[in-house]
């Protein structure tokens, strides 16, 4: 492939974050026609990456490389496999509605969107993109480690300026330490592996896959794998390092927790993947019964906070958290179905959160309160809302026929491959999760709407709606028709498996 | 033509979701539209129902108009539909009540169009359990009908429909988690979710061996309880009941009257397609249970609807009274499979499952004909209504016959189907039931006395509250059930020879 499609999307949300940042700060409408431009730009080539990618030949594709670095072996090394496609995809989708629902409108007395200082949010904020994009399609551990980094530090200022004034200095610090933190965890591992590989093989490199075949041992693996998997994981929001993750859910603006729960927690889950599973496989082979009671927990537990939440986003950030959990839970059954079951929980995952995420913030932004009991018969204020987050409580539920399901089934058929006692607590969350949602659908949009939100509140935007459809049609397509992505994480699996020697 | 023949089944089940979405994309408003639309769209499904069943076989075994596509090959599962004689009834049964409860959904005036839309999915999602062959799909239909049921109680019903509604799905869903986990089971264990090679392999396992570090015998006996209390918290049995009175009460007539009439027929078609196939065994062995829950179905079903005071209550219980009947007949035919006997308990069964969906369907829309006029369905607050309505008079006596079980009626037939089929297997607790019956009748008079009979309450006869005659369109709802109620219940060969047929190569 000669068209550097993978560089093209990775760099075309720091091109946009330049052109936004040299335009003057009152020409606000500017700033958000680059921010929408580009954004349709990257999904557009996500979309199209998405359909040429050949699953017949699977492994790596569209694979570009340049030196970088060459004396410590860190080259630009890009290229997807059938796990970061559909990520790649999800980041385009979640940038281009994130965009859209952030678009704000000065001219209205509503305070939705980003009216303040939106030339520098969109900047931040497709900085922020760029490292996404980058860790999911780096197929060099310096470059992934470096775009991840990236990628977490504009959070702390998208947080703490444009957040929740009641919390974003103590959730933005809190999140971006936590991250810190893990990552810092994950380095020393990466640092080690490039010497043990490189004393192995004689060839000192981050190429991961070569790295793949350095030969680490048993010892080694044992020692690393837990640092390095729980390092990326703690982005992932795995328990119980998942504390920070509804606390910046929560205080972030509407976009940013969109991003944050939709993309940036999968790349917690893919780091851990790419780096902790696929390099380490024999750890991942030994600590599997840990992650699987994290994951467990997590699932559970998660649920289980979330049903207990006043606050509609904090019900959403713990929702995550349960979420999330079933990708782990996935990653430690380290088997066929439960792989394929967390590449497609990632997707549907990051779709339904960003929904979710999307739909709160609309209903903040005009009700200035997120207190369940205070809200009420949103459907006859905006009912293009109402339906959409009742589909993504549905996918929520793990309702047949919608995305979740086709994820969490393979999940669960893989635990159960493991041990099948920890399908049957896992699957109590089904129920909470259930309850919650239907309870918050009830509560928040049907009944009568409270008399001081009388007149007050209006519709819902045109360009939220189409932010909502588009996420909402996938969320449809692949419960409806699995074909449309499943053959494709396959493929990535597949990958794994040889890697794990074929378990 | 050549696509609808070869279609048939599939376009039964998918031509009310497409409606549905069509629907979708006209802008709300044009609520007669949308009526008759449905309307329209619902007597497809009918159609091609009737010629399949016309063209259907019943001479020959194992499933027919057979339909294969690909779905979810990763793990195994696929689009798979197909119909023998029983599914046929029930698909029958599901697309005659459909358009009967659209029809009976014209007085809805709120928020038309969502509520028609919800109906058809409905409708989609019924009629997959009904023509699934993959133990996944079938899954798939069976949580997928709960949505449109839940928002249909939620946001159409009447006082207390919040606490109704989520009583009803939670206990739904809460139900169809042992099963999710079974399926899952049986899915990890062959690789596939076809029944047809599940019935066969699944009861191939060598009872000797283990199977996730437990003995054959116990992971199929939880399995056996997995699916058992699924399908026992959609009939109801006692004492998985309590989540129908209120569901049943607070619905929408017409969604009391497919509720009533296809929902519970849901679980026992779980009964009859999975259970029985698949666990033999267990089901002989925990006959005596099934039959004791069912016995105490009847009984405490007929007391606890003679106790109410509030009519739509009164037909609810009722109906926990029907279906333990089809739970006995499966009971019996659990413990003595293959014998002569075993086979008229379940040809009663499945044709109770029929009529109680008449009947049911019938008595529930008689209540809603009554409520959408008084706006009460408090007995003591009726009374002599008879001189004043007598046409709705006669239709209700008759329906409440019909439910009672009078010979010459269609409940009459099924019943003594089922009590004959049984009488040998389970003699006690056959008579129990059959004792359980004359409560049936004292329920089902003390209905028709307090709306109908003794002194009139003058409150209905005069002024703005005088009380209207049955309307056309409503007569209409109730004229295809009385022809079929009667129909059954004088000559019940056309149908009985189909279920027999499909029962003796079944089981």
């Amino acid at each position: 492939m000669n068209f550097p499609v993978l560089s093209i999307i990775t760099f075309t949300p720091l091109v946009a974050a330049l052109l936004i940042l040299l335009l003057p700060a009152e020409r606000k409408n500017e700033a958000r026609a680059v921010a929408l431009a580009a954004a349709i730009f990257a999904l557009i080539l996500s979309i199209w990456v998405y359909f040429s990618y050949d699953q017949s030949a699977a492994g790596y594709q569209f694979i570009e490389k340049y030196n970088w670095l060459p004396m410590l072996g860190i080259s630009l090394y890009f290229g997807v496999d059938g796990i970061s496609t559909p990520l790649v995809l999800l980041t385009g989708v979640v940038m281009f509605t994130g965009v859209l629902i952030s678009w704000g409108d000065d001219n209205k007395h509503v305070m939705a969107g980003i009216q303040d200082r939106p030339r520098e949010f969109f900047a931040f904020l497709f900085i922020l993109a760029w490292g996404v994009f980058g860790v999911f399609v780096s197929l060099d551990l310096f470059m992934l480690f470096f775009f991840y980094e990236i990628a977490v530090f504009p959070m702390y200022l998208l947080i703490v300026i444009w957040g929740w004034a009641v919390t974003r200095e103590y959730a933005a610090m809190k999140l971006t330490l936590y991250l810190f933190i893990g990552s810092v965890i994950s380095l020393v591992g990466v640092i080690a592996m490039y010497w043990v590989a490189g004393q192995n093989t004689g060839v000192y490199t981050f190429d991961m896959l070569q790295m793949e075949n350095a030969g680490f041992s048993q010892a080694f693996q044992n020692i690393w794998y837990l640092p390095v998997f729980l390092g990326f994981a703690v982005l992932g929001g795995i328990w119980p390092f998942h504390n920070w993750s509804p606390d910046g859910h929560v205080a972030a603006p509407t976009a940013v927790s969109m991003f944050h729960a939709g993309v940036l927690m999968k790349l917690g889950a893919f780091a851990a993947l790419r780096v902790g599973i696929m390099l380490l496989p024999d750890g991942a082979k030994y600590w599997s019964w840990l992650i699987m009671l994290f994951a467990a927990v997590a699932v559970v537990y998660g649920a289980y906070i979330a049903f207990v939440q006043m606050d509609f986003k904090y019900m959403v950030g713990f929702s995550s958290v349960s979420h999330m959990g079933l990708v782990m839970l996935g990653f430690s059954t380290l088997n066929r179905e439960g792989l394929l079951g967390s590449g497609l929980q990632m997707f549907s995952h990051g779709v339904m959160t960003a929904l979710f995420f999307a739909v709160v913030g609309m209903i903040y932004d005009r009700a200035h309160t997120r207190q369940i009991p205070e809200l009420g018969g949103m459907s006859k204020i905006m009912p293009f809302a109402t339906v959409g987050f009742i589909i993504g409580g549905l996918v929520s539920m793990g309702m047949p026929l919608f995305s979740g399901f086709i994820a969490e089934f393979p999940i669960f058929l893989g635990v159960w491959g493991r041990q099948w006692l920890v399908a049957v607590i896992a699957s109590i969350s089904i129920i909470i999760t259930a309850g919650y949602i239907m309870r918050n659908i009830r509560q928040v949009f049907f009944g009568e709407v409270p008399e001081k939100f009388e007149g007050h509140l209006t519709d819902i935007t045109i360009l939220d709606k189409v932010a909502i459809t588009t996420l909402c049609l996938f969320m449809i397509i692949i419960g409806l028709f699995p074909g449309f992505m499943v053959p494709m994480v396959q493929t990535g699996v597949e990958n794994i498996l040889r890697l794990l020697g074929g378990a | 033509m050549n696509f609808i023949d070869a279609h048939l089944l599939s376009l039964i089940l998918f031509v009310p979701a497409l409606a549905a979405v069509i629907i979708l994309f006209v802008p709300a408003g044009e609520n007669k539209l949308f009526r008759w639309f449905a309307l329209a769209v619902s007597l497809i499904p009918l159609v091609l129902s009737l010629i399949v069943w016309f063209r259907f076989d019943a001479n020959q075994p194992g499933f027919q108009f057979e339909e294969a596509y690909v779905w979810y090959p990763a793990i195994g599962s696929s689009l798979h539909l197909g119909v023998d004689g029983l599914s046929l009834t029930m698909v029958l049964l599901t697309t005659l009540l459909m358009p009967l409860g659209i029809l009976a959904s014209f007085s809805i005036h709120d928020r038309v169009k969502p509520y028609m839309m919800l109906f058809l999915f409905l409708e989609t999602g019924m009629l997959g359990v009904f023509l699934a062959l993959d133990l996944l799909i079938f899954f798939v239909f069976w949580e997928v009908g709960l949505v449109p049921m839940y928002f249909l109680i939620n946001q159409w019903g009447s006082a207390n429909r919040n606490y109704a509604s989520l009583k009803f799905l939670i206990y739904t869903m809460g139900g169809s988690l042992g099963l999710l986990l079974a399926i899952q089971m049986l899915g990890v264990l062959f690789g596939t979710y076809d029944l047809l090679t599940l019935y066969q392999r699944w009861n191939s396992l060598n009872p000797a061996n283990t199977l996730l570090g437990l003995p054959v015998h116990t992971v199929k006996t939880i399995a056996f309880w997995a699916f058992a209390i699924a399908f026992a918290i959609k009939v109801p049995i006692w004492p998985f009941h309590t989540w129908l009175p209120d569901a049943h009460t607070e619905a929408p007539t017409a969604g009391s009257m497919i509720l009533a009439g296809v929902l519970l027929k849901l679980g026992a078609y779980g009964f009859l397609r999975l259970i029985l196939p698949l666990y033999p065994a267990e089901a002989k062995i925990f006959a005596g249970v099934l039959a004791f829950l069912a016995t105490a179905a009847i009984v405490f079903g007929a007391l606890a609807s003679y106790a109410q005071t509030d009519f739509k209550r009164l037909v609810a219980y009722s109906s926990v009274n029907h279906m333990g009947f089809v739970v006995l007949g499966i009971a019996a035919a659990g413990l003595a499979s293959g014998t002569l006997d075993a086979n008229i308990a379940l040809n009663g069964a499945i044709l109770q499952m029929f009529n109680h969906g008449l009947s049911a369907a019938g008595m529930f829309f008689l209540v809603g004909v009554i409520y959408e006029r008084t706006h009460t369905r408090n007995l003591e607050e009726f009374g002599g209504l008879f001189p004043l309505v007598p046409i709705y008079g006669g239709i209700l006596i008759f329906t409440s016959m019909a439910s009672l079980g009078l010979p010459g009626l269609n409940g009459f037939i099924s019943e003594f189907l089922v009590v004959r089929g049984s009488w040998p297997i389970l003699t006690l607790y056959t008579v129990i039931s059959m004792l359980g019956l004359l409560f049936t009748g004292a329920y089902i008079l003390k209905g028709i006395k307090k709306v109908l009979h003794g002194p009139l309450n003058e409150h209905w006869a005069h002024g703005e509250h005088r009380l209207t005659e049955i309307s056309t369109r409503e007569i209409l709802v109730m004229v295809p059930l009385i022809g079929l109620i009667l129909w059954i219940g004088i000559w019940p060969a056309w149908i009985l020879n189909v279920i027999n047929k499909a029962v003796v190569m079944l089981f």
